[in-house]
């Protein structure tokens, strides 16, 4: 069964990168059923896959929805998140654009307008800045300004905040600065399941979409249930999801914090804290209900995110806690975030740039009132 | 004043070389920018050699009516420019009349408006430009696609847009094409395709350009005009739009409205270039004289087959002029001449050319034409007066419509335990 499987996913692979637009029937054929193959062996997929097929599905099922950006085509994209999608969907709907951010946003906001559903990558959000006129003044504000007459369906996705080594203009994360702009509906992925629930949500949504994806989480693998990889799979945009079960503290993060946060929350279960992780999958709107639940239960909150701390995400959490669920506290609220510095390049002042896993369990600690090296016996 | 005159004496010695450069240029405006462009007039008399005031109209065997179009197309990376004679008929030419007749007198009741306070914030009045308006619609359908920027009164109007909406926008109320919630700058007509009222400059291109995607997408047999000014015309996104419109080949119109100024900036002091048309080494264009209609009409049939033919975009600059200032709060006369624009007016008004065909043709006489311009009055100032009875929007309207797709959405006010709503 295995081996077929692998033959399998090799054949996908080389229909993919050798068909015509014309050969999409049959590339689609085998790579559902390569993906039955998956399901049933219970496999995992990484979080690039889950976008890719996410892409992949809604394009077959909507031949309104188009992919634009830079190297999204020939290249294969990138980052490789549209890998094959030229080959199968062909040029009228694989759009490789010059480097012209300014100019394929407003033509993607233009093309939304009129009905059809762009996805636009952007190879980063930091080049999105060249653009952000169009994401603000022309798609988050449109459907308000005119009314409830004129709806912007469109995706902006990519990689967003730091990845490894590529110093200031490439690591910033803008979290924060779309998050806080109503008309826009901002997602932050972490595993394979919120990329591929997450992303089918956002290409279906009606209103324009910020998807903030980690370079650093594409390579990285997730198990998926079935229900993961079945077609008709999606997240509702907006909600929270609890990560694991805790009673001591709560840790609210994000995107690949997350990752860190789970980690943290296994050293510190050695030393009795029982921590809560919860997952914010959306920035806007923000799940506050299961934030304020959580903190409710615990008494204890530690926001953690990769970007800057001034008028952060973590800056709003806090803010949300201590107005709805003040009584509730036992400690200050407190926050992770990144260095309040331009991404510097050495890697060891990288590496005190963006949180780390014991800054977390530093910051927990601190919280719960425990002295740095004492540790109590797992109960 | 001494000043002035001698700055008039260089500006008319200026002229008389043919010269096309800025006063600016041989030394006149030397304090801050106080610059007379009396020379501006006279170009323009001195190029059409006041035939466009006695426009040439004659009736044809059928009956029908030919006009001549006196000041020539000047064409870019084209073969052949648009007709020279239009025909028309009596019908259509007291349509022309009356579109733009109603577009003058709504822009004339809105700058009242203004000045009684009930219309806030911007407004950009459109009276000089109708030519542009209803040369456009002449040619285009519904089922094409026009988007503007913020000086969007009379092409909002052209598109269809009843004078009772554009009032209740622009007072904010909830009988607005926007449901009160756009204002003078965001007008809107989804069904006949009018995709706005845009507010920030040099933003219509690309947009533009992703309806005519859309409409290339879809396989429609249709185009995009995407209206720009003069002062867009440096702007990074055009030339990225143009790029793009031309490398995809798309059905796109781009339509520079070029009344010579960007807010108070005259064109030879923001442009290295004053002409639009023939920018790019790879979009053909056409210049046309905004203020004969009938000379934006042929332009734009020209260009809407350009694009349906397959051969990608189209320029079309429309040399036009704006009586009122910049908006509301510019008295338009510290960067121009009261005598340059009562000059536009008498020479080159796109309504009194309209009037004079009708006349000399006898499709109907001077009272006629009263009683109708009496008329079209009336019923502007009743839709007036019906907007200004109209309500504004309901407190609920704040949190409405900020997504399509909003159930659920909680939405707070400015103070967010007294004032949040829960939508269903």
């Amino acid at each position: 069964m295995l081996a077929a499987f692998g033959k399998n996913r090799a054949l996908v692979s080389s229909l993919l990168r050798g068909g015509n637009g014309g050969d999409g029937a049959s590339a689609a054929a085998v790579w559902a059923v390569s993906k039955r193959f998956m399901s049933a062996s219970g496999d995992s997929i990484t979080v690039r896959e889950a976008l890719n097929s996410a892409i992949d599905e809604e394009m077959t099922a909507d031949s309104k929805v188009f992919v634009m950006g830079e190297e999204v085509g020939e290249y294969q994209g990138a980052y490789k998140v549209t890998k094959g999608l030229l080959q199968k969907f062909g040029p009228d709907r694989v759009l490789d654009t010059p480097i012209t951010e300014a100019g394929f946003t407003g033509l993607g906001v233009g093309a939304a307008m009129y009905g059809l559903k762009p996805i636009v990558e952007f190879m980063t959000f930091n080049f999105a800045m060249q653009a952000i006129d169009h994401l603000i003044n022309s798609a988050a504000k449109t459907n308000y300004m005119s009314g409830g007459t004129i709806n912007v369906p469109i995706v902006f996705r990519g990689p967003n905040g730091a990845a490894a080594g590529v110093a200031a203009q490439h690591s910033q994360c803008f979290a924060a600065w779309y998050g806080q702009v109503p008309g826009l509906k901002v997602l932050v992925p972490y595993d394979a399941e919120d990329a591929r629930g997450l992303m089918k949500a956002a290409i279906r949504d009606p209103d324009p979409v910020v998807f903030l994806e980690n370079e650093l989480l594409y390579g990285e693998s997730f198990p998926v249930s079935k229900e993961v990889l079945d077609p008709s799979f999606t997240l509702p945009i907006g909600k929270a999801k609890i990560m694991r079960e805790g009673s001591d503290l709560t840790i609210v993060t994000f995107s690949k914090m997350v990752g860190y946060a789970l980690k943290a929350a296994d050293e510190l279960a050695k030393e009795g804290i029982s921590v809560e992780v919860v997952n914010l999958r959306s920035i806007r709107p923000l799940d506050r209900e299961t934030i304020n639940a959580s903190v409710r239960k615990t008494s204890r909150l530690l926001c953690l995110e990769e970007g800057w701390p001034q008028h952060g995400v973590c800056a709003e959490i806090c803010a949300s806690v201590v107005e709805e669920s003040f009584y509730y506290l036992d400690a200050p609220v407190e926050r992770i975030c990144g260095a309040d510095v331009p991404m510097p390049y050495a890697a060891n002042l990288e590496r005190l740039a963006v949180p780390q896993i014991d800054d977390v369990i530093r910051a927990a600690r601190r919280i719960c009132f425990r002295k740095q090296d004492k540790r109590k016996a797992t109960a | 004043m001494n000043g002035s005159k001698s700055m008039l004496k260089l500006a008319a010695a200026a002229l008389s070389k043919g010269l096309q450069e800025s006063p600016l240029k041989s030394g006149l405006a030397e304090k801050g920018n106080f610059c007379r462009t009396v020379f501006l007039t006279r170009r323009y008399s001195a190029e059409c050699s006041g035939k466009e005031t006695n426009p040439t109209s004659k009736k044809s065997d059928s009956g029908e009516i030919d006009v001549e179009i006196p000041v020539k197309f000047d064409l870019h990376l084209l073969e052949s420019g648009p007709s020279q004679v239009t025909t028309t008929n009596k019908e259509e030419l007291m349509k022309i009349y009356t579109d733009m007749q109603i577009i003058r007198r709504a822009e004339i009741a809105a700058d009242m408006l203004f000045k009684s306070q009930m219309i806030r914030g911007f407004c950009h009045l459109y009276d000089g430009q109708e030519a542009v308006s209803v040369g456009l619609e002449r040619a285009l359908s519904y089922d094409d696609n026009v988007i503007t920027a913020y000086r969007d009164h009379g092409i909002f109007l052209g598109r269809g847009g009843t004078v009772f909406e554009l009032f209740s926008e622009l007072m904010g109320k909830r009988t607005g094409c926007a449901l009160g919630k756009g204002g003078s700058m965001h007008l809107y007509h989804r069904e006949h395709n009018f995709w706005g009222g845009w507010g920030i400059v040099g933003t219509t291109p690309p947009l533009g350009a992703g309806l005519a995607f859309g409409q290339k997408y879809e396989k429609k047999p249709n185009v995009t005009a995407a209206i720009y000014g003069d002062g867009a015309g440096n702007q990074g996104q055009l030339f990225e739009a143009q790029n793009l419109a031309a490398l995809w080949n798309l059905p796109l119109i781009l339509v520079i409205e070029n009344n010579h100024f960007g807010m108070g900036t005259a064109e030879w002091r923001s442009s290295k270039k004053t002409t639009h048309y023939d920018r790019v080494s790879y979009i053909p264009g056409i210049k046309t004289d905004g203020m004969d209609v009938f000379a934006v009409g042929e332009a734009f049939k020209l260009c809407k087959e350009h694009c349906l033919s397959g051969k990608g975009p189209i320029t079309l600059e429309a040399d036009t002029y704006r009586y009122h200032g910049h908006s509301m709060s510019d008295p338009g006369s510290t960067y121009r001449s009261r005598q340059e624009i009562q000059g536009m007016r008498q020479e080159r008004d796109p309504i009194e050319r309209v009037r004079k065909i009708i006349l000399k043709e006898e499709l109907a006489t001077n009272e006629e034409l009263k009683d109708l311009d009496k008329q079209i009055r009336h019923e502007v100032d009743e839709a007036s007066a019906k907007a200004r009875e109209a309500e504004f929007p309901g407190e609920e309207e704040l949190f409405a419509n900020i997504y399509k797709a909003d159930s659920g959405l909680i939405v707070t006010g400015c103070d967010r335990k007294h004032s949040k709503v829960q939508m269903s």
